[in-house]
């Protein structure tokens, strides 16, 4: 294999294991992959905490951040050492073991998922038959480690944070899971480097122009917003803060945590949406293919960092635009929006594929037609269903405008 | 259209995000330690002592130059009590040559002072006004909050420059009120000195 | 693939065993629920060393993500009493019912078990992947399938009747 800039990371690990001898090459290269991921996410993780500052600063007409290092840029480091030298203080009458496992709990959980994703042409760190499964088997740790830590803090406000966070996580894994079945169906395998495959390039563009991504099909574009809707309310981050919920319940619960394992949780909610971004492009936005055939010069590893930076940036645009939900209006909007959507997207779906064959201009136009139809009927019928009886608010003594 | 709200949303906030970096319009932020946002001309915080004397002037002249007479007003309707003032056992002729006490002790404990302005308003001597002061950040509340006579007393071309306007006021007034008292003090010499040459000239009878 | 060493199979039921009985054991409900979790997550690492990723990551889904939140739900809605006191049976006949139907669950189990031989002749595939699991579920065990759905549908509709609020009669008519 020529070493080109595709192949550079391989390159690069086989150059290093060359140093060993033959027997360990197995356990150095495995050693490196982790090490890869640690460092690159590590560092993404720096750089997304003091990017998501800067930017809700612009949204809000601020500065942000300027002040440690050129644009602020060295402040997560400032960050680092602030939080390590605070002192850690559990509660007296906290359930010691379960505290302190819930961080941990969190971080691993969340590291666990970047196992599966495809970074590139050829990097893979583990190519599972049902890799689609493996990451949401990973994410389920993170609800579990948000319960406990709501429940062993031993505080009023943390288990009101763990029962929403259970309530709230059980009630979006639903829609995340059927959001991404469609794509399952379109490659006919859970392997997430055969559902980039799928969405390669060389099997045509979408209607002529449009790259050929799942996102530009009227089920993709559905499952897209769906699964981002799902994914911000799985990592608890605003308009979905409700476990956390600072002007309700304090930090929830993160009430009765300090230092560096107030930290960790910042950590794994960064890492859980890292790697939702990372899975949300792989499914939805073609993974690392380049948009046009033409544009695979540029390494595939860089096309799925821009996809997942451009993600973040939606994420933390999203953050700085909309107010927290009501409980009721959290779980009103999953069971009895997200969840009949989803489901509905599966037949439309389903229909999609089953008129793969279709040819012909009128054809063409009565499938794309009929799909649109089926995506967008269900969204106003439900969409009116759920803000039935509700309006603009009536004040007796106020003028309306 | 549902979910055009939400639409509407996003793009109030890209327009922030973009405008933020070429409309300085849109960016009010001022980066105070090297930036200052002006103050108005009635802003104020703590109360300090106007003195009659030249604006370069040492601490001793400054001292000389206080208006204050020690009556004690503003002691008596400070709200808070933070002024504390105590009165000289011998008098100094004041701006218009008359005799005055003076204060011998003029302390404002200013973490105490609510800024209220009572003191500058019951004073009929025009000798305190409210400073713009504001970085007074210390390591200690005493005595470094404490302020003294010495760090009290600031010249009256201070008083000028903070608040021109206000300032310009009452040395109108002032000056009037000593040309006044000069008027009524010179008519009255002249009249003493008639009624003086009137005794000292004989009866022409 | 290399079949994985026997200690490793001894280690993972071990971790299960120790965990499952202490969850039976301990007093607090919640450090019980969350040690019935850990359970379920070394049956799915038996299931990874039985060659079966796709059952071990549907276990962790399914028990570690949803059900354990039913259970913890359980748990926090329902809890009245003192932990640190000790919990009493009913009634002696309760407990005999409860040992009984307890005891004849593990011995259906025990029997099923031990009556288990390897089929001769046709030995299970090497490397059971997604696609055969998937073919066999929607081939030959269609109908498993199909009446595993419908009584589950027929569960989560009695859930929802259960669930939704009793109409009043109205007393205007």
């Amino acid at each position: 294999m020529p070493v080109t800039l595709e192949t550079f990371p391989l390159a690069l690990r086989d150059w290093l294991c060359a140093f060993l001898p033959q027997e360990f090459h197995w356990l150095l290269s495995g050693l490196l992959v982790i090490i890869a991921i640690l460092t690159v996410f590590g560092l993404g993780f720096a750089f997304i905490t003091v990017a998501e500052r800067k930017f809700l600063g612009r949204f809000q007409n601020r500065i942000g951040p300027n002040r440690v290092g050129p644009f602020g840029l060295l402040q997560p480091f400032a960050d680092a050492v602030k939080a390590l030298t605070k002192e850690d203080i559990v509660p007296a009458t906290a359930d010691k073991l379960p505290h302190f496992l819930a961080p941990c709990v969190i971080v691993s959980g969340a590291l666990l998922c970047f196992a599966v994703l495809p970074y590139g042409r050829h990097l893979v760190p583990a190519d599972l038959d049902a890799g689609l499964l493996y990451f949401f088997a990973a994410g389920a740790f993170t609800e579990l480690a948000v319960f406990m830590a709501g429940w062993s803090s031993h505080n009023k406000f943390s288990l009101l944070a763990g029962i929403r966070a259970l309530a709230q996580l059980v009630s979006y894994e639903l829609p995340l899971l059927l959001a991404t079945l469609p794509a399952v169906m379109a490659a006919r395998s859970l392997n997430l480097q055969t559902i980039v495959g799928s969405q390669s390039p060389a099997a045509g563009l979408k209607a002529g122009f449009l790259p050929n991504w799942h996102l530009f099909s009227p089920w993709g574009a559905a499952g897209f917003l769906i699964f981002l809707i799902a994914a911000i309310a799985e990592s608890n981050r605003s308009p979905f803060d409700l476990p956390e919920g600072e002007s309700e319940i304090i930090a929830g619960h993160l009430t009765e945590y300090s230092g560096f394992k107030y930290a960790l949780f910042f950590m794994g909610e960064y890492f859980g949406l890292i790697a939702l971004s990372g899975f949300c492009a792989t499914l939805f936005l073609g993974g690392w293919q380049a948009p046009y055939a033409a544009l695979e010069v540029i390494p595939s590893w860089v096309w799925f960092g821009l996809k997942v930076a451009a993600l973040i940036f939606t994420f933390i645009w999203i953050r700085a635009t909309f107010l927290r939900l009501r409980m009721d209006q959290l779980m009103r909007f999953s069971w009895k929006f997200l969840l009949p959507l989803a489901l509905i997207n599966l037949g439309t779906a389903a229909f999609w594929l089953l008129t793969a064959h279709w040819q012909g201009a009128w054809w063409i136009a009565l499938r794309w037609f009929a799909a649109a139809a089926l995506v967008i009927a269900p969204y106003s019928i439900l969409g009116r269903r759920l803000f039935r009886g509700l309006g603009a608010r009536t004040y007796e003594y106020a003028p309306n405008n | 259209m549902l979910g055009s709200g939400i639409l509407k949303g996003l793009l109030v906030t890209a327009r922030n995000f973009v405008g933020s970096f070429h409309d300085r319009e849109r960016l009010p932020t001022v980066q105070y330690p090297e930036e200052r946002a002006p103050v108005g001309e009635a802003f104020r915080t703590f109360p300090f002592l106007v003195s009659d004397c030249p604006a370069d002037a040492d601490a001793s002249a400054r001292l000389a130059g206080l208006r204050g007479v020690a009556c004690q007003i503003c002691e008596r309707n400070c709200p808070p009590r933070c002024i504390h003032i105590e009165k000289s056992k011998d008098k100094k002729p004041d701006a218009a040559g008359k005799p005055q006490l003076y204060p011998a002790v003029f302390e404002i404990d200013i973490s105490v002072c609510m800024g209220c302005q009572i003191c500058v308003e019951v004073c009929p001597f025009d000798s305190i006004k409210m400073d713009k002061v504001f970085e007074i950040a210390v390591p200690r509340r005493s005595p470094e909050l404490l302020l003294d006579r010495d760090r009290l007393s600031k010249p009256n071309a201070y008083y000028r420059r903070i608040r021109p306007s206000e300032a310009a006021a009452v040395d109108a007034a002032r000056a009037a009120e000593q040309a006044a008292a000069k008027a009524r003090a010179d008519a009255a010499a002249k009249a003493a000195a008639a009624r003086q040459a009137a005794a000292a000239t004989p009866p022409a009878a | 693939m290399i079949p994985p060493p026997l200690p490793v199979l001894a280690a993972i039921a071990a971790a299960a065993l120790l965990t499952a009985a202490l969850a039976m054991m301990l007093r607090n409900l919640i450090h019980s629920a969350l040690l019935l979790v850990l359970t379920w997550v070394f049956v799915a690492f038996f299931y990874l060393w039985a060659g079966a990723p796709f059952l071990a990551f549907a276990q962790v889904v399914v028990y570690v993500g949803a059900i354990s939140m039913v259970v913890l739900f359980a748990v926090l809605l329902t809890r009245r009493h003192d932990p640190a006191k000790p919990t009493r049976p009913a009634s002696l006949a309760r407990a005999c019912s409860a040992l009984a139907v307890s005891g004849g669950a593990f011995a259906v189990l025990a029997w099923a078990v031990l009556q288990w031989r390897p089929v001769p002749g046709n030995p299970p595939p090497a490397e059971p992947s997604v696609a055969t699991l998937g073919a066999a579920l929607a081939g030959p065990q269609l109908h498993a399938l199909l009446i595993t759905g419908v009584i589950l549908t027929a569960t989560l509709i009695g859930a929802a009747l259960i669930a939704s609020p009793v109409e009043k009669p109205d007393s205007s008519q």
